[in-house]
């Protein structure tokens, strides 16, 4: 049996903060099309990971492919360019600009002209209403829209989402999920770190635990219980 | 808990060696006995040498004062200020206005210094609500504000300044002799009361707030006490150096009294000895008296390198000579921080003590 | 009607001071750097000004074509080979290495011109003046106001209107995100940098003109400059505008009671509106306190 290529493969990250390492030896792959469910407890490592993909960290040693190439010495937006973007933790969004704007400086090194402004306006209807209004004028859930707006309009083929559901009341973060279901349907690759266990297994095919930066459990999602990934990660029991 | 015990893939933990923590070393000792020496020494030099060895050495320990008082303001507490020259101003004119109504002009340098302190208060109300470049610029303000106040001041002598009086009484050498044991005195209480200072919590807290203001409030440190006892000591400081200067030119005015060019020395010597360590300073003050020395027949250029060597060593070596040193050979002469001692190796290794 | 010719007089003042501010504002605003060698660059662009007119024999004006681009250069140059690798040393390197540059500049120039004071050949326009009723008003100094309303307001449609100025703007709001997002920051910063020296120079070019500059005046304008900024409020270019005419009047009113006193007046301006608005009386927020996190985005749009 020949597997595809995967579109991410990451390879043995170790990564530092100064003295502190924060990533020991992670390594895992993510299929064309698919979505992986980050999971683990604060401080585990999830946003590391997910922005040395993003190219904001320098790993000490391992390796990041991407569609193929060795991308773990290039910057953010030469990523970006290759069709990687993230939502970064806490939405960090540009305060004094509008909300046009921030979607605007979004596509700076974009891929591709898969998404402009109309299509993603079309996706999110709730930000439209918004776009000359100023970012920091957004209520929770708009800014989020806004930050993922703002990711999309890079036309990436790899979305990573950082923790979209934090804060939001549960009917904002399941028009946020229903409109991931969608970005996947039109063929985007996810990877969603997401504090709430059941969202992310029900959105997502396969599952990443991480503990205290290293991968305790990698698994399809299918094939996991809830209980085994609890256990994982707490650091109960033996991997 | 729970967890630790869950994790059967850890190795257990050894168990706890204890580690000696401590303040000093002898080291430590060595060099503060030598300086104990030495200070002996520098007492005793009018009587064995005379005249020729004082006025460089007075130059020399001036450069130490200045410099260990601007380490405390920017090197432990990160008020970068370029407005030092402020207070040295005004503990000259101070000086002045002491020795003006009869009182001894030696005495006065405590007053200058008190005076120079007093002065420092209302300011630092203003100028500590900034910080970074913003404060080095309002500093800058401050002092070019003292300068025109003393420009416009006829009881002072205005543009042209003033002759200090009070001095005919004393012989030349006698005069000289004395200026030199004030600078001395000055200059090891500077480095004294400095190194006391930062071995207190106030150093801790001092380079907390130096290096994250908001994390260092969080942690509770009274952060606005904390600059504002490191700026006030550093203005009292210079009020002393100021009053010093102007007993030995013997003459007050303004464009000397509140020159820039203290604020770039402060600066060159702090950084090419090394921000927030103790013997730093000290390094500085020698390169910069050498240099001075050798080059001042240059002129202009002379500055020019100056300056150039503090762009230089803020890029390349950012923690100065002593700072290399102190790395690279483990030397640390006057410790402010915590020597974390392990049995096993049984030398010493510096804690996390650096910035 | 002295005093409506000296506000006046004050107010075309203040755009020179606006004009010498808006660069040290731009740095900081977007590169959280105080340029502290600022006004020497200014003085610098004086004397490159009186290099060129005395070479081709031409009033200064006449060299602007050259100057300008040089001195954008420059500003590039400083950018990527002493500000970009001062940010990475920490807070305090910027200020230390801009410091050491101030140092550096003012003694070369003495080193290569003498502390001789110089003026620029101002041409015919340096001498000209127009009547309004009783006020007088020289062309010079209404060129030098106009030019800084021209720049200022050039400066503000660049930002907030092209794709530069979101990427400005952007990054001066948040750096990481900024890049993370894909713009890439260098050039920004460089371009940025180099406006900043440029228009520096071109308030150097007006000050040789209108008055006398020497290899010291630098940190004169440092000080004229930093004020503006502060009176008007850190991050708003308009606001510097504001802070410079507040001191332009400020200077030329209290010069007509008494010249000794004019500069100083300014200074105690300065130093009251840091007692009572220490974030400038221009912008919304008041930033008591630290002046740290206004970029130049918050005072736009």
């Amino acid at each position: 049996m020949s597997e595809p290529e995967a579109l991410l493969d990451v390879t043995d990250l170790d990564v530092f903060y100064g003295d502190f390492q924060a990533l020991f030896g992670v390594s895992m792959a993510v299929a064309q099309g698919g979505a992986t469910a980050l999971v683990g407890a604060n401080g585990a490592g999830k946003t590391t990971l997910l922005r040395t993909i993003a190219g904001a960290q320098a790993p000490t040693s391992g390796m990041v492919r991407y569609a193929g190439s060795d991308v773990t010495a290039a910057p953010p937006h030469q990523r970006i360019s290759r069709g990687i973007a993230l939502v970064p933790e806490g939405r960090k969004l540009f305060g004094s600009l509008t909300v046009e704007e921030n979607i605007q400086v979004g596509a700076a090194a974009a891929a591709s002209d898969a998404w402009p402004l109309e299509r993603i306006y079309a996706t999110f209807p709730m930000i439209a209403r918004r776009r000359r209004q100023r970012a920091s004028t957004l209520s929770g859930g708009e800014q989020q829209a806004v930050a993922i707006a703002r990711a999309l309009a890079a036309a990436p083929s790899l979305l990573l989402l950082d923790e979209i559901s934090l804060g939001l009341a549960p009917l904002v973060v399941g028009e946020l999920y229903e409109t991931l279901s969608a970005l996947r349907a039109a063929g985007a690759t996810l990877v969603v770190v997401e504090q709430d266990l059941r969202r992310a297994m029900d959105a997502c095919d396969d599952l990443v635990c991480l503990l205290e930066g290293r991968v305790a459990l990698a698994a399809p999602v299918a094939s996991v219980s809830r209980d085994e990934v609890i256990a994982a990660y707490f650091g109960e029991g033996s991997p | 808990m729970r967890r630790e015990e869950a994790i059967g893939s850890r190795d257990a933990e050894p168990s706890v060696t204890p580690v000696a923590v401590s303040r000093w070393s002898r080291t430590a000792s060595a060099f503060t006995g030598a300086c104990v020496v030495a200070v002996a020494i520098g007492v005793a030099v009018p009587y064995v040498i005379g005249g020729p060895a004082e006025q460089p050495l007075i130059t020399l320990l001036t450069f130490i004062a200045v410099a260990t008082l601007w380490n405390l303001l920017a090197g432990f507490s990160g008020l970068t200020s370029f407005g030092q020259q402020a207070y040295i101003g005004v503990g000259a004119y101070a000086l002045y206005l002491v020795a003006e109504h009869g009182i001894n002009p030696f005495g006065g340098i405590i007053a200058a210094a008190a005076v120079a302190a007093v002065v420092a208060l209302p300011v630092s109300a203003l100028v500590l609500r900034l910080t970074g470049g913003y404060f080095a610029v309002a500093t800058l303000v401050v002092a070019a504000t003292f300068q025109i106040i003393a420009t416009l001041s006829p009881s002072v002598g205005g543009t042209t300044g003033v002759a200090v009086p009070g001095l005919a009484g004393y012989s030349d050498v006698l005069r000289e002799a004395l200026t030199y044991w004030a600078t001395l005195v000055v200059a090891v209480s500077s480095v004294a009361g400095v190194y006391l200072l930062v071995r207190r919590t106030f150093g801790l807290d001092a380079r907390a707030v130096g290096s994250d203001p908001v994390g260092a409030a969080a942690s509770g440190v009274r952060v606005g006490r904390i600059r504002l006892l490191a700026y006030l000591v550093a203005a009292g400081g210079a009020g002393a150096v100021g009053a010093l200067i102007a007993l030995q030119t013997l003459y007050v005015e303004p464009t000397s009294a509140f020159s820039i060019q203290y604020s770039v020395d402060m600066l060159f010597m702090v950084l090419i000895g090394g921000m927030a360590t103790i013997e730093g300073p000290i390094v500085g003050a020698l390169v910069l008296f050498a240099l001075q020395e050798t080059l001042s027949a240059y002129g202009a250029w002379y500055l020019v390198i100056v300056g150039g060597l503090a762009v230089v060593t803020t890029l390349v070596a950012p923690r100065g000579l002593w700072g290399l040193a102190s790395e690279r050979f483990g030397w640390s002469l006057l410790p402010v921080g915590y020597l974390v001692r392990q049995p096993r190796t049984g030398t010493g290794r510096r804690g996390h003590d650096r910035e | 009607m002295t005093w409506v010719n000296a506000v006046i007089q004050g107010l075309l003042l203040g755009g020179l001071y606006a004009l010498i501010a808006c660069g040290l504002s731009l740095t900081f605003g977007v590169m959280r750097i105080v340029n502290l060698a600022h006004g020497d660059l200014a003085v610098c662009g004086a004397y490159l000004g009186l290099v060129l007119s005395s070479a081709a024999g031409v009033p200064v004006w006449y060299t602007l074509p050259l100057l300008l681009p040089a001195a954008f250069a420059a500003g590039v140059g400083l950018e990527v080979l002493l500000f970009g690798r001062a940010l990475r040393h920490g807070v305090l390197a910027p200020v230390l290495v801009t410091f050491g540059l101030s140092v550096m500049i003012e003694n070369l120039l003495q080193v290569a011109a003498t502390a001789d004071p110089r003026g620029l050949n101002g041409g015919a326009l340096a001498l000209g003046s127009f009547h309004l009723g009783s006020i007088t008003v020289s062309w010079l100094f209404l060129t030098t106001f106009l030019t800084a309303c021209v720049v200022l307001a050039g400066l503000q449609l660049a930002l907030s209107r092209t794709s530069w100025g979101r990427k400005v703007r952007a990054t001066s709001d948040d750096l990481d995100t900024a890049r993370l997002v894909g713009i890439k920051v260098r050039p920004v910063f460089a371009s940025v940098a180099g406006i900043a020296i440029g228009t520096a120079a071109l308030a150097g070019v007006f000050i040789g003109t209108i008055g006398t500059f020497d290899p010291l005046t630098g940190t004169n304008i440092l000080i004229f400059a930093f004020e503006a900024v502060v009176i008007g409020g850190i991050g708003s270019l308009w606001g510097t505008l504001a802070g410079g005419v507040i001191m332009g009047v400020t200077q030329v009113v209290v010069g007509e009671i008494n010249q000794a006193y004019a500069v100083l007046a300014v200074n105690l301006v300065f130093l009251a509106v840091l007692t009572v608005r220490p974030g400038g009386l221009f912008t919304s927020h008041q930033t008591a306190g630290e002046i740290r996190g206004a970029g130049i985005g918050g005072a736009l749009g």
